[in-house]
């Protein structure tokens, strides 16, 4: 098939961007989106031009590397899959893709495609973790965890961090990824001990890195390659609103050091 | 040069460990304050040992080439992690999975080391689950086993299809809570191009800001590479997209050895080939043989009209199927080993039963699973992976049969280290896929998530210590030595002289000629001949890499293109030395089949009188021949037999 | 200052709010009702009598005020942060699949407000400091508030600018209910796709229920 593509290019975070128009051709329905891509940048080389650049590991949908947005969707027109999941046979031969970085704040563009995502690693850092050091655990069963609150925290800890929730909302928001986190634990008793500081300091961290809010319109979900549900965000919700009323002030210092 | 001591320590082989840690050096809290080590690598390995290291108190530096930790490879592993648990009650002990390591790696780990492995692998889950890793659970709310390749206990924890994921993060939480505490510095998008040296012993690292592509200078005390395997070598393979041989390989030659590095396993159940434009290959679970059946059309007719589309496979009657896996190994059919399991469909395709519309393919059959258990049994087992399949595919495989076709997946070789996983560098440690370690021959599955674990948690912890507990004095190092300086040098005229080759091919048909070459001959087949024919085409490809690539862009800043450069020309140089190991071993072992080598049914004959060792390959120079050494394996307390999987 | 709070604390206030808010529409609307039920305008004139001099309702009134700016004020300072989060627009945009009015809490708002002003102007402030028609019920002379608004009605520019006033009402309600559950963390596998059922009917039956007064008084004249 033939395609017309529509892809911003910026040389790098300083510098400002446009969208650069480009045709390939002969491409296999067969082939992915990412070997498209690879396809147009092998010829961009040859011509001795600069490739676009884009993030990609795994190429099977597990590392949350790549990120396009593609026809105004993150990670295009499919439902439940990331972009290197995403087949050419979802396009037509003459169509005209317009691809585009992920669109937030927090996440600057580095060059092309690639944009800078440490922010999610600081709302981890702030406390998307059990406090425990390596050894001195109970052993694995002896608290048993019932197999509907295992599947639920399972749903939620799917997350591959890739930011399609962000570049999807009209808000920028990262209220899907930081209430999956506090969601897979707070299910969880090993993650109950923490939840009322877990919850308040990623909350606070998210605040801080710049993020929209939500406005529970649902385009995170629906985008979410791994279907993670905003019934997490309620969940987070409600998690927030019991440590705020109910916990007791904690003197900084003095205890938990989440 | 360095001495080839596996320093295992003296006594039976279950008090080995406890010995030691009894025995071991440890380093005062006061002093780990002022130690600074080193951790390349994210995945498993790395981030359980940054995190654990730095929860002892010791200052970590943590590396990474990805945008963040938690991308690691280890992220994509999917079917689980063997322990010795016992929760199934099925007879299952330490001793149990020892045995069965040792025996599916075909007799060439070191039993010291793979005994510990099995020690410490119950603490693994303890672990995980103590860090909110939502592992499968049965209804009671106790923890869910399913069965793997080569082993006849039920022993794999698992999380979904996504177990590498859950463990992965369970790391990266623990790191990220150390970084949060400042005990460790992470630094993303940062590759390792060397590692210096200083009076003999690796004292930091030389890396390149993938952002802005400078060159910076890292220094510590100890240095711990869990930089991953090197599949990629043969350019198509399950492994990401930029997982590397680099840090290795520099290793190597500042006189790290190079441990077994012939030893690849081929794993049998990936989405076959389907084009030349393919970047990447994707593993279906190898889970999926536990109520898969895999067969072929025992008709060739049937099988030459099924590749030409004139046949459907669920148009051909159960006569006329062949389970070839159920017919040779009856006792364990469909879950022998991986390596048993990949030449068994390579036999099959190469006699030409293979369907697919390239004819390398079998197929793996869930139909009577479904009808035994419900497609909704099938589907909570096994949903995600379906899923992965259709996407890839287009086909749905409740409905008619996977094609499944082997790929490298994994690489057993790797860094030679001894028992307390240093490398034959002093201070320069080699841990998971990165270290020649404990699988030998062949991995058996679930048992690499197993060992970065293991290597990382609960293994290298204890080791670095006995090394670092006579550093102590050791001021902290400034990276302005000359040794550091000559090296980030060396490291950038390299880069310098890359960029300018200015050449006329890409690199990535460069690395698709060398993963050829490497599929071809140093594959799942090799003989003699193809492997000489191996070593010297690689040699010219090098030789033609360096006067032809075409590199766009700049050295200082993003250059996607230039990161691969440098990889592939590692790999140009590793695949060289993979042939020759291989041209070396003069027997069958595992996932390493000479053809020369086997039985007259076809199955691997080792030849333990002249082979039982790890082959531990010396740099010796630029052009020069590299240097084998050989590390005698000793077994001592397991009886060396045939493998049987019949 | 109200910066300061997490968007999550502003959300709940948010939610709070609109709940209350949801709440008086629909007292609002009972007694709006009583004009169209009864020709004498005397229960809908003693409601509003009630309304406008019962001490816990006047307490209520204020409570109701500090609401709707409370509402207004964190609606606008979560848009405005919401904005911020994303200097730079996408090209293409907006293909995912959503709550399809979410999108536009804030224009509906804002059309919401405008009018409201002109609503408080035309009735509230009238009968609060204007001179009114008075009304003799049961021996005792109040306000004719009744009179007041079937006059208005009888204007045809008014009417249509009042349905369209309350169907942009409606437009905000139909995101409204659900998903102040949502931001108050009340959600549930069983009975959170109801929600989105109430929420719809919520704003059907207000938005319309409020229609039909103009729209009745316009047509019966
Ligand atoms: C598809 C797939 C499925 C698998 N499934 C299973 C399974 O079910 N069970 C099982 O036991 N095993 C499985 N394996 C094997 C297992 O996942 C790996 O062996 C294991 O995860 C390796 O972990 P690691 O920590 O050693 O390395 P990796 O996870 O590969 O991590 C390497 C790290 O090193 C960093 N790095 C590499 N090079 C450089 C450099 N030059 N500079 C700086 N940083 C660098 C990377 O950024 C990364 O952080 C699977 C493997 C694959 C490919
Ligand atoms: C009677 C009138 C109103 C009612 C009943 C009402 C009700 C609600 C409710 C229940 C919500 C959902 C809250 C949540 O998601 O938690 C909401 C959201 C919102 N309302 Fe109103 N509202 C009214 C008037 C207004 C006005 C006048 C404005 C003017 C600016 C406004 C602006 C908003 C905005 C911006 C939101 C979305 C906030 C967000 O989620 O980001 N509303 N409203
Ligand atoms: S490249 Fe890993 S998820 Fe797409």
């Amino acid at each position: 098939m033939n395609l017309t593509l529509k892809i911003w290019r910026q040389k790098n975070a300083t510098s400002k961007g446009k969208f650069v128009t480009y045709k390939v051709s002969d491409i296999s329905s067969n082939s992915s989106f990412l070997e498209m891509m690879d396809v147009l940048n092998e010829s961009l080389v040859l011509k001795g031009d600069d490739p676009v650049a884009f993030d990609h590991d795994c190429r099977e949908g597990i590392c949350g590397a790549c990120s396009m947005y593609i026809n105004g969707r993150p990670h295009g027109p499919d439902k439940a899959v990331t972009t290197c999941q995403l087949h050419m046979r979802r396009f037509n031969d003459g169509d005209t893709i317009v691809i585009e970085p992920w669109r937030a704040r927090p996440f600057p563009v580095l060059k092309d495609l690639i944009v800078d995502r440490s922010a999610f690693d600081k709302i981890i850092q702030a406390g998307g973790y059990v406090s425990v050091n390596t050894g001195g655990v109970p052993d694995a069963n002896a608290i048993p965890i019932s197999k509907v609150n295992a599947d639920l925290s399972m749903d939620a800890a799917a997350c591959i961090g890739c930011g399609a929730c962000v570049a999807a909302c009209k808000n920028a928001s990262a209220m899907l990824f930081v209430s999956a986190k506090v969601s897979q634990f707070a299910l969880l008793p090993q993650g109950r001990t923490e939840a009322a500081e877990r919850v308040q300091a990623m909350v606070a961290e998210m605040d801080n890195q710049g993020f929209g809010n939500c406005t529970n319109t649902g385009a995170c979900e629906a985008e979410c390659p791994k279907e993670i549900s905003i019934s997490n965000i309620a969940r987070m919700n409600r998690e927030f609103l019991s440590a705020r009323i109910c916990a007791p002030k904690v003197k900084e210092g003095s205890g938990g050091g989440i | 040069m360095a001495e080839l001591n596996s320093r295992i320590p003296k006594g039976p082989l279950a008090d080995k460990w406890t010995e030691y840690k009894a025995h071991t050096n440890l380093v005062n809290p006061a002093n780990k304050r002022r130690l600074e080590i080193i951790v390349v690598g994210t995945g498993l390995a790395g981030a359980s040992a940054a995190a654990s290291l730095a929860e002892l108190g010791f200052k970590v530096k943590n590396y990474c080439y990805q945008d963040s930790p938690r991308r690691a490879h280890s992220i994509a592993a999917q079917g689980g992690i063997n322990a010795a648990k016992n929760y199934q009650n099925d007879g299952d002990s330490v001793y149990r999975l020892f045995y069965d390591t040792i025996k599916g790696g075909d007799y060439r780990a070191r039993e010291a080391n793979v005994y510990r492995l099995a020690e410490v692998s119950n603490n693994i889950i303890d672990q995980c689950v103590a860090q909110g890793v939502p592992f499968a659970r049965e209804y009671g709310g106790l923890l869910d086993n399913r069965s793997f390749g080569g082993a006849q206990v039920s022993r794999t924890f698992y999380a979904r299809g996504q177990t590498g994921q859950q463990l992965l993060l369970g790391a990266y939480s623990a790191l990220s809570r150390q970084i949060k505490k400042g005990n460790v510095e992470m630094f993303t998008r940062h590759e390792m191009l060397d590692v210096v040296l200083v009076e003999g012993r690796a004292r930091g690292i030389v890396v390149r800001n993938l952002v802005t592509g400078s060159i910076e200078r890292h220094a510590a005390h100890a240095v711990v590479l869990a930089t991953g395997g090197y599949g990629n070598v043969f350019f198509l393979s399950t492994n990401a997209m930029g997982s590397n041989a680099t840090a290795v390989w520099k290793a190597h030659k500042r006189g790290a050895f190079f441990g077994n590095p012939c030893f690849t396993q081929i794993h049998p159940t990936c989405i076959p080939v389907h084009g030349d434009f393919q970047s990447k290959l994707t593993l279906m679970s190898e889970s999926l043989r536990n109520d898969g059946r895999i067969w072929v059309p025992k008709k060739k007719e049937d099988a030459e009209k099924i590749r030409h589309g004139k046949l459907l496979p669920t148009q051909i009657a159960e006569e006329d199927r062949d389970y070839y896996l159920e017919r040779r190994y009856p006792a364990f059919g469909n879950l022998v080993p991986r390596d048993v399991a990949s030449r068994a469909a390579k036999e099959r395709c190469d006699a030409g039963f293979g369907v697919g519309e390239t004819g390398l393919a079998v197929y793996l059959d869930f139909s009577d699973a479904i009808n035994r258990l419900g497609k909704s049994t099938i589907e909570a087992r096994y949903g995600n992976l379906f899923q992965m399949y259709e996407k890839i595919v287009d086909e749905n495989p409740y409905k008619t049969p996977m094609m499944i076709y082997p790929a490298v997946h994994y690489t057993m070789g790797g860094l030679w280290v001894d028992y307390e996983l240093m490398t034959t560098v002093p201070g320069l440690f080699a841990i998971g896929e990165a270290n020649f370690s404990d699988h030998g021959a062949n991995r058996l599955g679930a048992s690499a998530l197993m060992q970065g674990l293991a290597d990382g948690y609960f293994v290298l912890p204890y080791t670095i210590q006995n090394y670092l507990s006579d550093q102590i004095r050791v001021p902290k190092f400034s990276s302005d030595l000359p040794e550091f300086v000559k090296t980030e040098n060396e490291a950038r005229e390299r880069l310098q002289k890359l960029m300018n080759v200015k050449g006329k091919q890409t690199v990535d048909s460069f690395h698709k000629r060398l993963g050829l070459i490497m599929w071809n001959n140093v594959g799942m087949g090799r003989n003699e001949e193809g492997l000489k024919k191996a070593i010297t085409e690689i040699a010219e490809l090098r030789k033609e890499f360096w006067l032809d690539v075409k590199i766009p862009g700049e050295a200082n800043e993003i250059n996607p293109e230039l990161e691969k450069a440098g990889r592939v020309a590692d790999f140009l140089e590793l695949g060289e030395l993979m042939a020759r190991d291989a041209l070396n071993r003069n027997e069958s072992c595992g996932g390493h089949f000479r053809e020369e080598f086997q039985t007259p049914e076809g199955e691997a004959l080792r030849n333990d009188n002249e082979y039982m060792y790890a082959a531990a390959w010396e740099f010796t120079g630029e052009n020069n021949e590299p240097k084998l050494n050989r590390e005698v394996l000793d077994y001592e307390f397991v009886e060396v037999k045939q493998r049987n999987y019949k | 200052m109200a910066f300061k709070y997490s968007s999550v604390t502003k959300k709940v206030v948010m939610a709070l709010a609109g709940l209350f808010l949801i709440t008086f529409l629909i007292v609002h609307l009972s007694i709006n009702l009583l004009l169209l039920f009864d020709d004498s305008r005397e229960l809908f004139n003693l409601a509003a009598h009630f309304m406008a001099t019962n001490p816990v309702i006047q307490v209520f009134q204020i409570v109701l005020f500090g609401g709707f700016i409370l509402h207004i004020l964190v609606g606008l300072i979560l848009q405005i942060q919401n904005w911020m989060a994303r200097p730079t627009r996408y090209k293409v945009e907006g293909y995912s699949h959503t709550s399809f009015f979410s999108k536009f809490m804030i224009h509906t708002g804002g059309v919401i407000l405008a009018f409201l002003v002109i609503h408080l102007i035309n009735f509230f402030f009238k009968a609060k400091f204007g001179e009114m028609p008075e009304v003799m019920i049961n021996g005792e002379l109040y306000e004719d508030m009744g009179i007041l608004v079937i006059e208005k009605f009888r204007e045809l520019p008014v009417v249509v600018m009042y349905v369209v006033w309350l169907l942009f009402l409606g437009f905000h309600l139909d995101h409204a209910f659900h998903s102040a559950l949502q931001s108050l963390g009340l959600n549930h596998s069983k009975y959170t796709p109801a929600a989105f059922g109430i929420s719809r009917a919520l704003a059907i039956l207000i938005a319309g229920g409020f229609i039909l007064i103009p729209v009745v008084i316009f047509i019966a004249q």
